[in-house]
This record gives structure tokens, C-alpha cells and sequence, in this order.
């Protein structure tokens, strides 16, 4: 049996690993079972930070959002995109997309097109969100950023000059923005808009990234790295953060167009949102008497109305790598169980 | 022709890298790193048009010599004309609404041009699936390589089990025993794992990156000075 493990073929292994992935996404597929997150404090700083935006100035934020990475890291860090740009929308911030990367572009667009041409079609293109394209330069183009924006940018991804889009008004440099939300996959990315951004320019910043970068960025947070979102764990986290606080907003709105104060409604909503399945109880229970059929049906309705597909991806993608980690963890226990053996018999490994 | 290959590169690449110092330190000079800075991308930009230079001559060379696995260059080739030419020309890209009249006007990367195509139905999948196979090679390295043969073997592996299990809900399970705010919630996988990436993780990371920038520095310098020439392509 030791033998047989320690010769054994890896094509064995590499079949494992794709039960492991393959079964879990099928399973998830067919049945929409997504498995439950505790959202770390990186998260929920990441995500205060969107919401927070601007809120110190009194009017809509403005949200550089450089998306630098391409398809080969798009299964881990698309879902961040697609949340950051969801939150964005729904919390009514203006959207500036630029990337560092060739393909970044397309990247921009899946997220446009996923949330905010699906989504939030009463968007408009020049007043809500701007795509700026991909610029070469790396770093330096992050540096003449700093300095007049313009320089860079002549025009945005379509051609149309800067001076005529309307929400490119008073934006001069990097200084105008109020945040920078960026999703990374390696060089030019985060470590770079730490070093010539957030840190010179003292702008807020946050930033997601793959696994592998994560462990390089964890000294920068939380002074210069407001908040820090790590491979498909991090996404996931976020997302479900996002999708909560969406229903919770929603909720709050009817809570509060039925005559509940503010504070209240906002209260009464985040209980509502934690526990959706005990809404229509609630809506029964003097508390709510105040609100009209309507206004109850309208809580039943966010309650029970199913979270769109897109907007699950990250906490989908836990299942593959769950079992995927069990599997590393599984081998490497394997592994060494025939190191053992074969030293105790007095065979070296 | 010293001048030219030797006394005009180093004579810009100190003045280039002295600029960027005192652009840095010195306020009223900020401008001149901005210029610098514009030299600059307007150089990354004609890296492109060399970098395609470079690969037509690497593989045209290959291919000329029937070297092993010349086919190859052949398919990267074909691919990087085809694609090149349906970009510039913006084959099948639907003309721009607000100009449909002018030529050339659409978006080369807009839905249902053949670059779209390209990159959403070959590029897109052959990236994601070179990336995807890491987790196949990760699994058999940590079958075969990941042995707790010392001391700080096992410290790895330790480490490398937390992480695993602390990132997924299993960690999750097999420690919800703990009450998270009791005395001993620390202990919970989940917040082990982010214990180590903050506290062991950022200490090492720190320390690591300290050396490198202290390293980046000196060799700066050296290339400033001109002392390490190696970037001019010779054993100098």
C-alpha cells in the first residue's frame, strides 16, 4: 500500500483536484447553494470606506476605480469588481474606470455591463460613470496622475475629449478623487498606487487583490491601505457584505416612505435584512402597524426576492475552493504519513 | 561611437534618474518629474511597437532555421498578425452612433467585432485556463514536497494549515466551538489565520521589503553614476 502511495501517479492527484473543483461548481450550479460567510474586519473596512466616501465634503464621491488585472486572475478578483461597482451604484457615487493594464479595459466593461447596464440602466455614461481606458506607463502614469490628470488622459476610451464630459469637470489631478478603489493582479497594481497615490497624496485607498499578492500589502493597511480584500476569500466576504447592505438600503427606503424616522428605519431594516426569512412574521407584529399592504408586500418582495446571479459569483466560487483546500490538506497529511513510514522502515524520501 | 553607445546613455539616464530625485524633494521642481514622467509613457508606448518587433524577429528567426518546435513560432505568429490586423483595421466593429458616417469611427474592442471576438472567445479562456492548471501542480507539489522533516518544516506547515482551512468555512466548522468574543476567540481558525498574515506575515513582509528598497536604492545609484553599465547590453 506505502508503495503503492509513494509511487503513485500524479495524474491520480491531478483527477482529485478536478472532482474537487468540478463536482462542487456542478452541485452549486444546480442548486444556488452558497456556502454562509463571516466577513473579516478587512472587509468591512473596505467596504466603510465605499460607503463613506465624500460623506465629509456633502456631496456625490468620486471613485477612481482602477481595475489592473486580466482574464487569468478574473476568476478571483471579477467578483470584487463587480461588488465594488454594485455598492458604488447603489450608494449614487460617480465612477472614473482607468487601468494600467492592456486588457484592463475589457475588465471595465464586463463590470459595466454586468451591473450597471443590467442593473442601473438610469446610469448615464459621462455624468455617472467614465471608462479612461488603459494608458502604458505603469507607475509613471500614476505620477503624472498626481500631478494633472489631463496630461494622461486626452480623452476616454471612446474618443470623446475630457472638456466634454460633464463629470470630468473639476477634476484636475488625483486629489479631486475621494477615494481610490482598485482591484489588483500583480505589477503595475495595489503596492504601486500605495507608493505614488495614497501615501503622497494622502487619498483614501483601498484594494483587492489575488492570494498571492495579499501577504505584500497586509504592512500598508491600515495607514496607507484603508481596506485590503485577499483572493476569493476577501471577494466573497465583500460581496456578501454588499448584497446585504443593498437589501438593507432597499428595505429602509420602505421603511421610511411608510413613516418610520430615519434612524428607525434604518435599525428595523438591518434586523430585517440579517433575518429575511422572518420578515413576513414581522410584518404582522405591532411594530409594523404603521406601514400600509403596500409597504408590507413591497418587504416581503426584497425579503424573498432572489439575489441576481452576478452578484454571487464570489461566495459561489468558495465551494470549488473549499473542497479544494481539504484535498491540499488531505495530501499533504498523506504525504507525510509516507515520509514517516518509510523513514520508521528506514528508507529515506 | 563611444558617444553614442556609451557617453549619451549614461548622460541620460543620470540626468533622468537625478531629475526624479529632486522632482521628489523639491517642490518647485515637481514639473520637471511631471515632464520626465511624460517622456516616459511616451517611451512605454513605443515599447509596444518594439516588443512586436522583437517577436517577429525571435520567431521569424526560429522558423528560418527550422529550429525544434519552429511550428510554434508559426502559431504565434499567425495569431499576433491576425490579431494585430484586426484590431488596426477594426474589422467587423460597429461604426460609432454618434459618427456613423466616418470610416473607422467604431470601437475596436465594442461587442461583435472580430477583436472582441478574439479576446472573449480565445484569448479569455487559454489565459484563464493557464492559471487554472496552478491549482493541479500545487496539489501535486504539496503531495510529494511538503514534509515535516525539521523544526521549522513543521512551523510551515502549521502555518500552512491554518491558512488553508482558516480561508474557507471549514475552519469555520471544525472551530465554531469557540465563542468568537469569549477569552479564547482568537483561537478560532478564521481569526488565526488573520492574526498571522497581520502580525508574522507583516513582520517578515516588512523586513523583506526594507532590503529591497535599501538594495533599489544603492543599485540606482550605481546605474546613475555609472557604474553598473550592464543596461547597455554589455559585459561592462
Amino acid at each position: 500500500m506505502m508503495n503503492f502511495l509513494n509511487t503513485l501517479d500524479r495524474r491520480w492527484i491531478f483527477l482529485a483536484m478536478a472532482l474537487c473543483v468540478g463536482v462542487p461548481i456542478l452541485v452549486i450550479g444546480l442548486t444556488g447553494y452558497t456556502f454562509p460567510e463571516t466577513p473579516t474586519p478587512l472587509a468591512e473596512a473596505f467596504f466603510n470606506e465605499v460607503d463613506t466616501a465624500g460623506e465629509a465634503k456633502g456631496r456625490r464621491a468620486n471613485i477612481l476605480v482602477a481595475l489592473d488585472f486580466d482574464p487569468a486572475s478574473a476568476g478571483e478578483l471579477n467578483p470584487m469588481a463587480v461588488s465594488l461597482v454594485h455598492q458604488c451604484a447603489q450608494k449614487g457615487h460617480r465612477m472614473y474606470f482607468i487601468s494600467l493594464w492592456p486588457v484592463g479595459p475589457q475588465m471595465i466593461m464586463e463590470s459595466v455591463d454586468k451591473v450597471i447596464k443590467r442593473h442601473y440602466p438610469e446610469m448615464v455614461y459621462g455624468e455617472d460613470y467614465v471608462n479612461l481606458g488603459f494608458k502604458a506607463g505603469n507607475e509613471q502614469v500614476i505620477k503624472v496622475m498626481g500631478i494633472d490628470l489631463t496630461t494622461e488622459f486626452r480623452t476616454d476610451v471612446e474618443g470623446t475629449t475630457l472638456s466634454k464630459i460633464p463629470m470630468m469637470q473639476g477634476i484636475t489631478n488625483l486629489e479631486d478623487f475621494d477615494l481610490i478603489a482598485e482591484i489588483s493582479a500583480g505589477y503595475p497594481g495595489s503596492k504601486e498606487w500605495v507608493l505614488y497615490a495614497a501615501t503622497q497624496y494622502n487619498i483614501p485607498f483601498v484594494s483587492g487583490m489575488t492570494g498571492v499578492q495579499a501577504p505584500q500589502l497586509y504592512p500598508y493597511f491600515p495607514n496607507q491601505l484603508q481596506g485590503l480584500l485577499g483572493a476569493i476569500k476577501g471577494a466573497a466576504e465583500y460581496e456578501f457584505l454588499v448584497n446585504n447592505w443593498v437589501r438593507e438600503d432597499a428595505m429602509a427606503k420602505v421603511l421610511e416612505a411608510g413613516g418610520f424616522p430615519e434612524s428607525k428605519a434604518m435599525e428595523t431594516a438591518a434586523a430585517l435584512a440579517s433575518k429575511p426569512q422572518q420578515v413576513s412574521t414581522w410584518t404582522v407584529t405591532a411594530e409594523a402597524s404603521t406601514l400600509g399592504p403596500e409597504a408590507k408586500t413591497k418587504l416581503i418582495e426584497l425579503a424573498t426576492a432572489p439575489i441576481p446571479g452576478e452578484y454571487l459569483e464570489g461566495q459561489r466560487r468558495m465551494g470549488p475552493q473549499l473542497f479544494a483546500h481539504l484535498l491540499m490538506v488531505f495530501l499533504i497529511i498523506l504525504g507525510n504519513v509516507i515520509f514517516f513510514a518509510q523513514r520508521r522502515r528506514g528508507g529515506g524520501a | 561611437m563611444q558617444i553614442l553607445t556609451r557617453f549619451i546613455p549614461l548622460l541620460i539616464t543620470g540626468i533622468a534618474g537625478l531629475v526624479m530625485i529632486i522632482s521628489a524633494f523639491i517642490p518647485y521642481t515637481s514639473e520637471w518629474g511631471q515632464k520626465a514622467g511624460q517622456f516616459f509613457n511616451i517611451l512605454a508606448a513605443f515599447a509596444f511597437v518594439l516588443g512586436g518587433g522583437n517577436l517577429l524577429k525571435v520567431h521569424l528567426k526560429k522558423i528560418s532555421d527550422q529550429s525544434v518546435g519552429w511550428g510554434y513560432s508559426g502559431v504565434v505568429l499567425i495569431c499576433f498578425i491576425a490579431t494585430l490586423f484586426v484590431g488596426l483595421f477594426k474589422i467587423g466593429a460597429y461604426p460609432n452612433p454618434n459618427f456613423p458616417n466616418v470610416p473607422f469611427s467604431g470601437e475596436t474592442q465594442g461587442t461583435g467585432s472580430w477583436f472582441w471576438w478574439a479576446y472573449e472567445y480565445v484569448f479569455k479562456p487559454l489565459t484563464a485556463t493557464m492559471f487554472s492548471i496552478l491549482a493541479f501542480y500545487v496539489a501535486s507539489a504539496a503531495f510529494r514536497a511538503f514534509r515535516a522533516k525539521n523544526f521549522e518544516a513543521i512551523l510551515l506547515l502549521g502555518t500552512a494549515f491554518i491558512i488553508l482551512l482558516g480561508s474557507v468555512s471549514a475552519g469555520v466548522f471544525v472551530t465554531n466551538w469557540i465563542p468568537n468574543d469569549g477569552p479564547f476567540g482568537d483561537l478560532r481558525l478564521e481569526n488565526l489565520r488573520i492574526y498571522i498574515m497581520q502580525v508574522f506575515n507583516t513582520a517578515g513582509t516588512r523586513a523583506i521589503m526594507i532590503g529591497i528598497a535599501l538594495g533599489i536604492a544603492s543599485t540606482s545609484l550605481k546605474i546613475m553614476l555609472g557604474i553598473d553599465r550592464s543596461f547597455l547590453g554589455s559585459g561592462d
